[in-house]
């Protein structure tokens, strides 16, 4: 079991386990997530399907980080979960999956949590100076008055627009 | 590493910034790449996506289970059918729910069906974006009865909002079944002609073989799923990988191509088609025998019938619980994925009991893809790059969600 082979070669850094629905989760201890992938990536799980993030905002640690992995020879998933708290970085997996890149980019928009060694951590959805991160709990369901404050007119989109006039 | 997009004050005299989209005709929904070129050699592409966030994942959280199935149409408006399948899926796992044979059947038939509509979009308007415009012409006379088969089924055209948690909206109509064999008979005459359009048309290979070209290794490492992935060699495809609502039960074969280019990858999703309308053949057969309900007869997840509710004390108030309290969900979480027709699709529900979900998130196959554009393109003609974007197709509505 892949579980277990990871408890054994990194002892420390499987918090806890546990399976849901046939869906097997690891929480990893955040600082050595790039242990553990590269962990999974040797024992076949290639593909980073999807990173995405949680907030239990009356918890602490405050977010869930969550990585489905899939392994395309046995096609078995497994998800990682590493919990940060409000402004603490994780490790960015982006050097060994590139497919990292743009979902850490969506976390960080949504989330507000920053990744190191990450190639370009820019928000990826919302515009750059866009105030606060939308999918916490604590922002507001209209977007409250974050979209009268703010210039958009000093932001990197509105002088690209601008550049062949 | 440098990887912000170019600005004025970095431009010297050689190159060139141009923006492609927001509204470019070509640019399938609402994208931007900002492109640096040098001559007609693209330097670099900087995709900016986010035009059409609409925040469907924060709906989500604010919506009961029922009623983000609307908002699944508009993650990827060309197959809608096939994302409102997918979740659907994604709440009967976290239920722990088994729907009935003929409700599987018929959302086998729609998402085969949805497949074809959205491969039809993706060569045609690919075709159509280097200049041949004919082929799309001869596969939208098909997708039009699609799109009838579609109304009859659920009512629209686009916007399906088909499933149900635990089965189907209603079961098909009479009129549904003669026109699909009507369908069945003509699509593959299509999509003859159009091969015979395009396959061997020098003009075609010349703008598509080797462009775009990608290795298994990084399509695997970028996170490409489906038609994508498997024109570079990848024989990935859940339907057979990782079966659901019997996949496994149907005879079918899974394309792959060899060196992931935009030729091979439309080649993949020309044979996509064909297989599907196998997979369509077999249901349309299998639903002349199977019968029964459409929906599961637990009334804690699925609406009770409407003249129980009218006659019924029971189902009315089943009726009240459920519209008002919503389903009693267990505590936990799922991810679920099916094959959509542009590849993985999967949804991500965290549930902390109550009547919406505490998290949900879609895992939409065309933002890994598109994140890759900048590799793929690098070096080449500007040409190229609407080759390469109409083969990787990109939806935004479900990039940006």
């Amino acid at each position: 079991m892949i579980i277990e082979r990871m408890e054994s070669a990194m002892p420390g850094a499987v918090l806890d386990h546990h399976a849901f629905r046939g869906d097997r989760t690891v929480v990893v201890l955040a600082g050595r997530l790039p242990e553990v992938a590269a962990l999974l990536f040797e024992e076949g799980f290639q593909q980073l399907m999807d990173v995405t993030a949680v907030d239990w905002y009356e918890r602490e640690p405050r977010f869930d980080v969550v990585y489905h992995f899939l392994n395309l020879v046995t096609q078995e998933r497994i998800r990682l979960k590493a919990q940060v708290r409000e402004g603490e970085a994780l490790p960015s997996l982006s050097v060994r999956f590139r497919s990292a890149e743009w979902s850490e980019r969506e976390v960080f928009d949504m989330f507000g949590i920053p990744f190191t060694g990450h190639p370009n951590l820019e928000r990826l959805l919302m515009w750059k100076d866009f105030p606060g991160h939308p999918l916490r709990k604590d922002f507001p369901m209209d977007g409250g008055d974050a979209f009268c404050t703010g210039d958009t007119g000093t932001s990197y989109a509105g002088r690209a627009c601008t550049l062949n006039l | 590493m440098e990887r912000t997009a170019p600005t004025l004050e970095r431009l010297d005299d050689h190159r060139m910034i141009v923006n492609l989209g927001p509204s470019h005709p070509s640019t399938h929904g609402t994208l931007r790449i900002v492109l640096e070129l040098e001559g007609e050699y693209v330097l670099s592409a900087t995709p900016e996506i986010g035009y059409l966030h609409r925040g469907v994942e924060k709906l989500g959280e604010s919506l009961s289970y029922a009623q983000f199935v609307p908002l699944t149409d508009r993650l990827n408006y060309c197959s809608s059918l096939m994302n409102n399948v997918g979740y659907a899926q994604a709440v009967e796992k976290l239920l722990d729910l088994k729907i009935p044979p003929r409700a599987e059947l018929i959302r086998v038939l729609v998402s085969e069906l949805a497949r074809i509509g959205d491969h039809i979009v993706c060569v045609g308007i690919n075709a159509v974006d280097i200049g041949a415009y004919t082929a799309f012409l001869y596969l939208f006379k098909e997708r039009e009865t699609l799109y009838d088969l579609f109304e009859m089924a659920a009512g629209q055209r686009m916007h399906t909002s088909f499933t149900r948690i635990g089965g189907l909206f209603r079961d098909l109509p009479e009129p549904f079944l003669p026109l699909l064999d009507q369908f069945l008979e003509s699509m593959p005459r299509s999509i003859d002609e159009m091969e015979r359009l395009l396959t061997r048309n020098p003009i075609w290979v010349d703008r598509t073989k080797g462009v775009g070209r990608i290795s298994a290794e990084q399509a695997i490492g970028w996170g490409y799923t489906g038609p994508c992935l498997r024109s570079a060699g990848v024989a990935q495809d859940l339907r057979k990988a990782q079966p659901y609502l019997g996949y496994e039960t149907f005879d079918f074969d899974i394309p792959i191509g060899t060196c992931g280019d935009v030729y091979d990858r439309y080649l993949v999703r020309t044979e996509e088609m064909r297989q599907s309308l196998r997979i369509v053949e077999q249901c349309a057969r299998r639903l002349r025998e199977v019968s029964g309900p459409i929906i599961v007869d637990d009334y804690k997840v699925a609406l009770p019938p409407k003249e129980k509710v009218y006659t019924r004390m029971e189902s009315l108030i089943h009726h009240f619980k459920l519209v008002m309290h919503g389903i009693d969900m267990p505590v936990g979480e799922v991810y679920s994925a099916t094959e959509a027709a542009n590849g993985e699709l999967g949804f991500y529900l965290v549930s902390d009991g109550a009547k919406s979900p505490y998290r949900i998130h879609v895992r939409p196959p065309c933002f890994p893809i598109f994140s890759s554009l900048n590799e793929q393109v690098k070096g080449r003609l500007i040409a190229d790059v609407i080759a390469i974007l109409g083969s990787m197709n990109v939806i935004a509505g479900e990039l940006d969600r």
